[in-house]
C-alpha cells in the first residue's frame, strides 16, 4: 500500500514511544485526519498498514472519540461548548448565532460540543484548538474573519492570556459572617 | 490562612520553562527525595493524607502502597483527561506550570517503583499538551527525565500521550483501555489496576492536582501538609468555579472553609438581583445542594454528609433565572452523549431520561412521570461496571428530590401551554335537517 511517506514516518515515530505498539492507533489517526481532512477509508487503510493491524479494528476506535471525523468535514473546527456551565451563560444563543453565520459554508466544521474545559471563559468556543472567550454573539463575525484571512482569532479573547482570577485566594482573611454583595 | 501552594507564582512570566520554575526552587524536592529511600517517600506521602484531586478523593500513600513489590513492569498513569463538566483546574497546572507536574510524577515514580510512565491528556487541549511536550524536553535535557535520573539508580521514561475527545476516558479503566489504542470502554473490577492495569502490569493512575502537590510534600513534609485542611481532608485544594457568579475560575482554598466563602466571598455570588438557586459542590455529577447548604464546610466528608461530594471541585452555581428541568435536560443530555454503551442500566437509562425530560418540558408528562423517572435513576445506581451512569443519576435523583414541585409546576405549565396550542376539537356541528332529510332521524 502506497502511504505518504511523511505520514508513514510519523505514525512509527508513535509507535515507538510504546511497549506495545498498537497504543499509537489515536495519535496515528490524528496524523492521518490531519493530511486526509478525516479518517476516511483511505486514511484508516493507510494507517492500517504502517502500524499493521486490520482496518476493522482502527474503525472502531475511530467512531469512539468525537475528534476523529467519520464524515468529510470543512478544514476548520469550530468547537462550540454547549455543555452546562457555558449554556448558563448564553452558549446555546452563541452556537446559533454562528450556525446562521457560517451557513452553508464548507469550510466550517461547526459543533456543539460537550465541555471543553474552560467554563472560566463561558461562552466559549475552540477555533482550530485555540480556546477563545468569554464570546457574545457580536464576536461571531470577527472571529469567521480571523479564521477566513487565517489571523490570529480573537487575540484579545485568547484563554493562553488569561491569568488566575485570584492567585492569592487562599491568604484571605473572610470575616466570621462575609458580605452577601461583593463589588465586582 | 495559608500561602498558595499550587499556585504560587503561578502568573510569573515564563515559569512554564524550566529556567523559571528551578530559579523558584522547582526540582529540589526530586533532589531531596533521591537521596531517600522509596519506602521513605512513601510515609511522607501517606503521612500527607492527600487525597485524589480527580473525583474519588483515595489517598495517594494508600494508591501507591497497593503497587506489588518486584521487578515486573510497573506504570504510573498520570490523567490529565480533565472532562468533568465544570472541571478546569488541571488545564490551569499544566498550561502555566508544567515542571510541577512532571517533578510530581518523578517522585511518585520513584516511590512507586514505577519506571515507564504517561500523561493521558484530553485531544482538546492543544495549547496545554504542547506546553507540557515542551517541558518534557527541558527536564530530559537537564537529566532530570530518563535514564539515571540525576545520577541515582530510578530511571523514567515518559510520554505524553493525547485523547481524542470521550468523557469516559477520564474513568480510569477506560483510560488504560484507551491508552492501549482501544475504545475506551471500563473494565471490569476486580482486577483493579494496581494490580492489572497498563498492558496488564500493575499501574498507580493519579489525577494532575493530586501529582503536582507531591513535590509540595516533599519540600515541607508530610506531616507538615497535613496540619492544612482539616483531620481528614488535607491541604489545600485548586476550586474551579462557574456559571451564575460574577467572578467565575480557579481558585486555590484551604479544605475545610465553608463553601459560602468560596461562592460568595471569592467568586461573587449570582450576578445583581439574582438568587442562587442550587449549586453543584464537585462537578456536575454532583448531587445538587441549595442555598441552605452554603454553610458546609468545602471538604470531602462535610460535602458526603451532606448528601454530596467534592468530587473533582468543580462547584457549578445554577441562579434563578434558569429553570431546574433545563439543567436536568443538558446534563442528561451530556451523559447520554458520553455513556460508551456496554451497560444496560446507563445505555438505556441515560436515553430514556433525556426523553421523559423533554416530554416533561413539550407538554407531554404527568407529574406521575417524576416517580418514574426518579425510579429509573435509582435502577442506575451501582449497576454498572464504571459510575458514568451513577454520574447522572445521583445528580438528576437529587433534582427531582430537592425540586419536586419545580418540576410539578414545569409539567403543569407546559401542558397548560399546549392545550392552548391544540384545543381539544370541539364535536362536528350536527345538520339535523340533512339527516331528516336522509331519513336517517325521526323529525
Amino acid at each position: 500500500m502506497n502511504v505518504p511517506p511523511e505520514l508513514r514516518a510519523e505514525i512509527e515515530a508513535h509507535m515507538a514511544l510504546y511497549p506495545d505498539s498498537r497504543s499509537a492507533a489515536l495519535p496515528a489517526l490524528e496524523a492521518a485526519q490531519r493530511v486526509h481532512g478525516w479518517c476516511s477509508p483511505e486514511a484508516i487503510e493507510e494507517v492500517a498498514d504502517a502500524m499493521g493491524v486490520t482496518p476493522a479494528s482502527l474503525e472502531a476506535v475511530t467512531t469512539f472519540y468525537d475528534m476523529l471525523e467519520t464524515k468529510p468535514v470543512g478544514r476548520h473546527a469550530i468547537y462550540v461548548c454547549t455543555n452546562i456551565s457555558c449554556s448558563l451563560r448564553g452558549a446555546d444563543q452563541l452556537f446559533a448565532a454562528i450556525q446562521e453565520a457560517t451557513g452553508e459554508d464548507q469550510e466550517f466544521n461547526l459543533r456543539p460540543f460537550e465541555c471543553l474545559g474552560a467554563c472560566d471563559i463561558a461562552p466559549m468556543a475552540s477555533v482550530d484548538g485555540v480556546y477563545v472567550g468569554p464570546l457574545t454573539t457580536e464576536d461571531v463575525s470577527q472571529l469567521l474573519d480571523d479564521v477566513r484571512t487565517g489571523r490570529s482569532v480573537l487575540p484579545d479573547k485568547q484563554l493562553a492570556t488569561r491569568r488566575v482570577a485570584d492567585p492569592q485566594a487562599n491568604s484571605r482573611e473572610f470575616a466570621a459572617d462575609p458580605p452577601q454583595e461583593v463589588q465586582q | 490562612m495559608t500561602e498558595a501552594l499550587l499556585f504560587k507564582d503561578i502568573d510569573e512570566p515564563g515559569l512554564n520553562t524550566l529556567a523559571v520554575y528551578e530559579a523558584r526552587g522547582g526540582y529540589e524536592a526530586l533532589r531531596k527525595t533521591l537521596q531517600m529511600a522509596p519506602e521513605e517517600v512513601l510515609k511522607q506521602l501517606e503521612a500527607s493524607g492527600l487525597r485524589g484531586r480527580g473525583g474519588a478523593g483515595f489517598q495517594i500513600g494508600k494508591k501507591v502502597s497497593f503497587l506489588p513489590k518486584g521487578s515486573m513492569d510497573k506504570y504510573l498513569v498520570c490523567n490529565a483527561d480533565e472532562s468533568e463538566p465544570g472541571t478546569f483546574k488541571d488545564r490551569e497546572l499544566m498550561q502555566k506550570s508544567p515542571h510541577m507536574l512532571l517533578e510530581g510524577i518523578v517522585i511518585a515514580s520513584y516511590a512507586a517503583g514505577t519506571s515507564r510512565s504517561f500523561v493521558y491528556i484530553r485531544g482538546e487541549y492543544v495549547l496545554q499538551a504542547d506546553i507540557l511536550d515542551a517541558a518534557l524536553r527541558e527536564a530530559r535535557d537537564a537529566g532530570y527525565v530518563g535514564e539515571q535520573i540525576l545520577g541515582s539508580a530510578h530511571s523514567l521514561s515518559l510520554v505524553v500521550h493525547r485523547g481524542a475527545g470521550a468523557y469516559i476516558c477520564g474513568e480510569e479503566t477506560g483510560l488504560l483501555d484507551s491508552l492501549e489504542g482501544k475504545r475506551g470502554n471500563p473494565r471490569l473490577k476486580p482486577p483493579f489496576p494496581a494490580n492489572q492495569g497498563l498492558y496488564q502490569g500493575p499501574t498507580l493512575i493519579n489525577n494532575v492536582e493530586t501529582l503536582a502537590t507531591v513535590p509540595t510534600i516533599m519540600r515541607i513534609g508530610g506531616a507538615e501538609y497535613a496540619k492544612l485542611g482539616t483531620e481528614t481532608s488535607t491541604g489545600t485544594k485548586l476550586v474551579s468555579i462557574s456559571g451564575h457568579v460574577r467572578r467565575p475560575g480557579n481558585y486555590e482554598i484551604e479544605l475545610g472553609i465553608p463553601s459560602r466563602e468560596i461562592v460568595y466571598g471569592l467568586a461573587g455570588g449570582p450576578p445583581e438581583g439574582r438568587e442562587l438557586k442550587c449549586w453543584f459542590p464537585g462537578g456536575s455529577s454532583a448531587p445538587v445542594l441549595t442555598p441552605d447548604d452554603l454553610d458546609v464546610p468545602y471538604d470531602f466528608d462535610s460535602l458526603a454528609k451532606a448528601g454530596s461530594m467534592l468530587g473533582s471541585g468543580a462547584i457549578i452555581v445554577v441562579d434563578d433565572s434558569t429553570p431546574i428541568v433545563d439543567v436536568a435536560l443538558k446534563l442528561a443530555k451530556f451523559y447520554r452523549h458520553e455513556s460508551c454503551g456496554k451497560c444496560t442500566p446507563c445505555r438505556e437509562g441515560t436515553n430514556w431520561t433525556v426523553e421523559m425530560l423533554q416530554r416533561i418540558d413539550s407538554g407531554e408528562a404527568t407529574p406521575m412521570d417524576l416517580d418514574i423517572m426518579a425510579s429509573v435513576q435509582e435502577h442506575i445506581i451501582g449497576n454498572c461496571l464504571c459510575v458514568l451512569g451513577d454520574a447522572m443519576a445521583m445528580p438528576i435523583g437529587s433534582m427531582i428530590a430537592k425540586f419536586r414541585p419545580e418540576f410539578e409546576a414545569h409539567i403543569e405549565a407546559a401542558r397548560a401551554r399546549n392545550n392552548d396550542l391544540h384545543p381539544a376539537r370541539p364535536a362536528a356541528a350536527v345538520d339535523e335537517q340533512a339527516l331528516i332529510a336522509q331519513g336517517a332521524l325521526d323529525a
